[in-house]
């Protein structure tokens, strides 16, 4: 329990129940049940993106694509649902989750078969896959009366008073946390990304490791394109331009230590609310929504110097009475 | 090992025989068939005007890109650099708004390229952050001020003079940006591959920990490569603002991804510890030919960003496939 | 090379190994690590590995438990022909380690850590927690640790790390277990508890690969020996059929005495003096003196401090009190810049880290601290490059294709002669060595020795740092042992033997 407190976690919800307090204090209305779930629900894409590099930078690597990846399958969804709205639902979902699969297995692969830093592989999917948006739809936008009422309607289909988008992130931080806790998959993500050196010595394969993280983190983004484009009701080449960095910036503000291997789905779940928060509050108090971008890249700079000061490295420790103090 | 007897020869190939198989020929060679390829492909190419306009497509990207050279061999990487532009550019918009001199405009855009160099520096060498992450927020961080200052409004009414660093002409078709891209190009090359701070550019990059061993100021080397980056944003900055005449916060949008691959094609190893400046320089005319080859063919820009894409993934990947090809 | 020694069957004991290597040869870029070496472990009994550093150890320890695989060779077990395409095979065979540094994971917790790759599963194939918090109890109590099971790795320290990694090895039901310098980083009490351990494990059956450099131990807990030397197996036979001399004999393959080219010099004024040297959690209360011509070693345990407080010296880490004189005043050193400018270099311990920049050519290693020398305002001056280069290296007796040449084509010995060679250029008056000699050939370790001892001789000031004891005994006028952080004790003289060496390093018959 006073390990809980100490913790990256506690923190976070220290800040964030001090942001909310502070908000409500002059907008009671913000705090009222209805507009926070409206919060979460407008926060789910987030969570879902951020779920997925979580993974990847835990792993030592970094995922620059996942927009990219979300805008592309979102148009081929909308595009499909346009032409043929006689498709299921659910056969929708199993294009978008598939698709953003192999997105994300492509970087994968090159990650781990052909050792290029993920960084370089990541920006170059990134510009091909929102390249390859503009080639299929012509620079053409999908609209809202194109799309079919059933497309549209999934992700704000409320189930027991939340939208579907609220409950698909809410299963996604669940699975995840299972899967974090109680698989060798999700274990060998921190191993991988804390010791490569040892994890080869415990018969880890650090590269396919890699790849599990980055198919995971494409998959969420291709199931996150198909519920953006619906919610919205719009598909067009720019969608979520930029987002990457806000979900980079989540796992950053969440703990997640670039080095690898240190880290916490709830602190990302955080780290995403966090930032929901703010972006939600500022027109509220009457900040303008540029505010945004700057907020963001300020948390990431904020969050990624505590990151460091609290995990800087000690010594070996060699002096007996300095061992029980360090 | 090699036997040899007491005396150990300076060089075994000659300097010219290494050239002729090094990266940069291989390049240039490319260049040149893009050249035919273009000239062959369009009737408009082969013109004296259009040619000139051409080099606008690279100038800026390239003088970014011989700092951000030095910085990836060095080991680190500023993915800030576009949105140090538009936060200079937003910089020297607001303080035209006040009828400020050319010189002062100059002064401001160089002035706020060097802090927002500064500021990557500090973190990453001052305080031992990642640069990647470091840049990836200060990229937001830049550019969200410059939203914050324009929101969608635009900054216009550059005092006439000031027109000249994007648009005058020293000679006949050569541009004032292709003279001073050409004048970067030599200064960079001189200080990377004939000064002492170029030789220790090189040993951090191969082995940081074996150069601090070895008596380099490691951090202080990292700093100023930091610096010289913002520097050459803030110039950048300079030159597509006054060839646009106008400033908004989405200004040179992307750019970073178009120098990191300007810098990985001309040979630089994005693990640092390799590359040269020439190489740099021919990838500055393969990717400008080609945008703008692709460009009078009529391809839109977003499609060249998939070219540009594959091309960055492609230069690495080639030789890592051909090696592990060889291996089998 | 000498013949194996033929093992005969003893009474009571086991004669069928367990596992058995033969012919293994493992070769790195031109390097030979391991030349056709066989080696034979037995169920129920300890085989002492001994050899010195770079004879080979480390890497037999990487083929056995699949790390690297050999370019050659057999390996059986129960006398099955088998392979081990990477380390999860050889875990699947039974073969656990004890690996010398620790191959954790801090972010995990003690029970995973011991059961990382083979967790106990519950349903759905979900990791058991409470199955494997159970577990790892078992085990750790077993070996009688007293830690919780669900404490994250990184609050430990280093002697209970190394539980864990124990812990670990036992979580498999090993039927080789593999020893990697175990004593190396523990105190006397927690060796004592891993000889009952070794004992247990023997009782149980086992195989037991114990890798030591200290005879003592090897002694006590040994039944059978295998020596490596230069990556080949030069004996092997039962601990009851060798004494300490033979075991050395076989080790280094020549008479001590004879290889250390010690030459009779004077020793001059004092040039280094550090006073109350001290670091919150690495070493403390450093004084000593070093003089001219002078060559002081540094023995002690791995792990002893020694490396730690020479970085200090050169500037890498900030030491909390104390001083640097350099003839008699005060030197303000606050980085490697700093300690080059007053004379001191410092040859590391970790030549590919820390010594030679792979990938840049020969020359320019070299003359890197030097480039203000040879350089005009900032702007190089290659002839004058090639020039300083040329006159060390070949000094030095460098073997090299050509000065151009990248330093990471070159042999271990030659690119620790590049190091050396880089160090000298910028004519220094002090010159720190860190285990100079540490996984070199013979023939390079010689010309190292060999141009030491001119170096010496010529006035300059030389600390050698090193774990050999015959090194330390052969190379230096005056020796200063360290334990724990601390001085544990100054010799010279008549009273440098092996012993008085060992029982200071390890804390014997001391005041803990």
């Amino acid at each position: 329990m006073t390990q809980f407190l100490k913790s990256r976690e506690a923190l976070l919800i220290a800040v964030i129940v001090a942001l909310l307090a502070l908000i409500a204090s002059r907008f009671p209305a913000f705090i009222e049940p209805s507009n926070l779930s409206k919060v979460f629900n407008d926060t789910s894409p987030l969570i879902l993106l951020a779920i997925g590099q979580t993974l990847v930078i835990l792993t030592r690597c970094i995922d620059l694509s996942v927009a990219a990846n979300l805008a592309l399958t979102g148009m081929v969804c909308a595009m499909l649902n346009a032409s043929m709205p006689g498709i299921p639902i659910p056969v929708i979902l199993a294009i978008a989750v598939s698709m953003g699969a192999v997105m994300g297995a492509i970087n994968g692969l090159l990650v781990w078969t052909l050792s290029i830093p993920p960084i370089v592989v990541t920006l170059g999917t990134m510009t091909i896959y929102r390249g390859i948006i503009f080639v299929i739809s012509g620079g053409e936008w999908v609209n809202s009366h194109e799309m079919s009422a059933a497309f549209t309607g999934f992700p704000r289909a409320e189930v027991l008073g939340l939208p579907m988008l609220s409950w698909i992130a809410i299963i996604a931080v669940a699975m995840f946390l299972l899967v974090i806790a109680r698989t060798p998959l999700g274990r060998a993500f921190y191993a991988v990304g804390g010791n490569p050196n040892a994890a080869v010595y415990t018969g880890l394969n650090v590269g396919r490791t890699q790849f599990w993280a980055f198919v995971i983190s494409g998959t969420l983004a291709g199931l996150t394109g198909y519920l953006w484009v619906a919610r919205y009701a719009v598909a067009y080449v720019d969608i979520a331009g930029g987002f990457e960095l806000e979900v980079v910036a989540a796992c950053v503000i969440g703990g997640i230590s670039i080095a690898g291997g240190a880290g916490t789905i709830l602190g990302t779940l955080l780290g995403a609310l966090f930032l929901g928060i703010v972006k939600n509050a500022l027109p509220v108090i009457g900040i303008s929504p540029f505010w945004q971008l700057a907020i963001s890249g300020s948390a990431i700079v904020i969050a990624v110097a505590f990151n460091a000061r609290a995990s800087r490295t000690k010594g070996r420790i060699i002096l007996k009475r300095a061992e029980g103090t360090a | 090992m090699t036997d040899v007897a007491r005396h150990i020869p300076d060089r075994l190939d000659s300097p010219a025989a290494r050239l002729l198989k090094s990266w940069e020929v291989l390049l240039l060679a490319v260049a040149v068939a893009i050249f035919i390829a273009n000239s062959l492909a369009s009737p408009y190419f082969l013109n004296a005007w259009n040619l000139s306009d051409a080099t606008f497509n690279f100038t800026e990207k390239a003088m970014i890109a011989f700092a951000m050279a030095l910085l990836i061999i060095s080991g680190e990487i500023d993915l800030s650099v576009a949105s140090i532009i538009a936060l200079a550019s937003t910089a020297m918009g607001a303080a035209a708004q006040f009828d400020v001199g050319v010189v002062t405009l100059v002064l401001i855009g160089i002035g706020t390229g060097l802090i927002c160099g500064a500021f990557n520096g500090v973190l990453v060498t001052g305080m031992g952050l990642p640069s990647i992450v470091v840049t990836i927020g200060t990229m937001s961080l830049f550019r969200g001020i410059s939203y914050i200052v324009l929101g969608d409004q635009v900054y216009k009414g550059y005092p006439s003079a000031f027109a000249y660093f994007g648009q005058g002409y020293v000679w006949w078709v050569i541009s004032f940006e292709f003279v001073l891209f050409a004048a970067l190009a030599v200064i960079f090359g001189i200080l990377l591959h004939k000064t002492n701070f170029g030789r220790a550019v090189y040993a951090i990059g191969n082995n940081p920990t074996g150069a601090l061993f070895s008596g380099i100021r490691v951090r202080r080397v990292k700093f100023i490569l930091f610096l010289l980056t913002g520097l050459m944003s803030g110039i950048a900055a300079i030159c597509l603002t006054s060839r646009l005449g106008s400033t908004r916060p989405s200004i040179a949008f992307g750019w970073e991804l178009e120098v990191v691959t300007m810098v990985v094609l001309g040979g630089v190893s994005i693990l640092g510890g390799s590359g040269s400046i020439p190489g740099v320089v021919i990838a500055a005319f393969v990717m400008g030919l080609v945008t703008f080859g692709l460009g009078l063919l009529n391809v839109p820009g977003i499609v060249m960003s998939i070219f540009i894409g594959l091309l960055l993934i492609a230069v690495i990947a080639l030789p890592r496939l051909w090696q592990m090809w060889r291996f089998w | 090379m000498l013949q194996s020694a033929e093992i005969g069957p003893a009474s009571g004991v086991s004669t069928t190994p367990v596992m058995a290597l033969s012919g293994i040869t493992k070769t790195f870029p031109g390097v030979r690590a391991l030349s056709e070496v066989s080696l034979e472990l037995y169920p129920g009994q300890v085989t002492a590995l001994v050899g010195e550093n770079g004879a080979g150890k480390s890497t037999i320890v990487k083929v056995l438990t699949g790390i690297l695989q050999p370019n050659e060779g057999r390996i059986e077990i129960d006398g099955q022909e088998t392979t081990f395409p990477t380390a999860l095979h050889a875990t699947q065979a039974g073969i656990t380690a004890i690996h010398q540094e620790t191959v954790l994971f801090d972010e995990l917790t003690v029970a995973e850590n011991i059961f990382i790759g083979h967790a106990p599963r519950g349903r759905f194939g979900l990791i058991d927690w409470p199955a494997m918090r159970r577990k790892a109890k078992d085990i750790l109590d077993r070996i009688d640790a007293p830690l919780d099971p669900m404490m994250p790795l990184k609050e430990l320290g280093i002697a209970n790390k190394h539980l864990v990694a124990i812990a670990r090895a036992l979580s498999v039901d090993a039927r080789v277990v593999i020893m990697d310098e175990p004593t190396a980083a523990l105190s006397q009490k927690e060796i004592e508890e891993l000889y009952e351990l070794v004992e247990r494990l023997k009782s149980e059956g086992r195989a037991i690969l114990f890798i030591s450099h200290k005879f003592d131990e090897i002694f006590r807990i040994a039944d059978r020996y295998t020596v490596f030397r230069d990556g080949q197996q030069v004996g092997a036979g039962l601990m009851s059929d060798v004494d300490e001399a033979e075991l050395v004999r076989l080790m280094v393959g020549r008479d001590v005495d004879h290889i250390f080219p010690k030459s009779e010099h004077r020793v001059g004024d004092t040039v280094l003096q550090v006073e109350g040297f001290a670091h919150p959690t690495e070493f403390d209360g450093i004084n000593f003196e070093l003089r001219k011509g002078e060559i002081l070693g540094f023995y002690g345990l791995v792990g002893a401090g020694r490396s730690e407080l020479m970085q200090a010296i050169f500037g890498i880490t900030r030491p909390s009190g104390g001083k640097i004189r350099i003839d008699g005043s005060d030197a303000a050193i606050h980085s490697p810049a700093d300690a080059i400018a007053n004379g001191i270099v410092y040859v590391p311990e970790d030549r590919g880290k820390q010594g030679a920049i792979m990938g840049l050519p020969i020359f320019q290693n070299v003359t890197l601290p030097s480039l203000s020398q040879t350089s005009n305002r900032g702007f190089l001056r290659l002839a004058e490059e090639f020039k300083l280069a040329r006159e060390y290296t070949e000094r030095l007796d460098l073997r090299a294709a050509s000065l151009d040449q990248d330093v990471g084509n070159l042999s271990g010995g030659n690119q620790q002669k590049v190091v050396i060679a880089k160090w000298l250029a910028t004519k220094p008056r002090v010159i720190i060595l860190d285990e100079p000699t540490k996984g070199i050939d013979i023939g390079s370790k010689a010309a190292v020795h060999a141009f030491m001892a001119e170096l010496a001789a010529q006035g300059l000031a030389v600390i050698m740092v090193s774990s050999e004891i015959p090194e330390i005994l052969g190379m230096s006028d005056r020796v200063i042992v360290m334990r724990e952080g601390l001085i544990a004790a100054e010799i010279a003289g008549g009273d440098l033997t092996p012993e008085t060496l060992v029982r200071h390093a390890a804390g014997i018959g001391a005041k803990p």
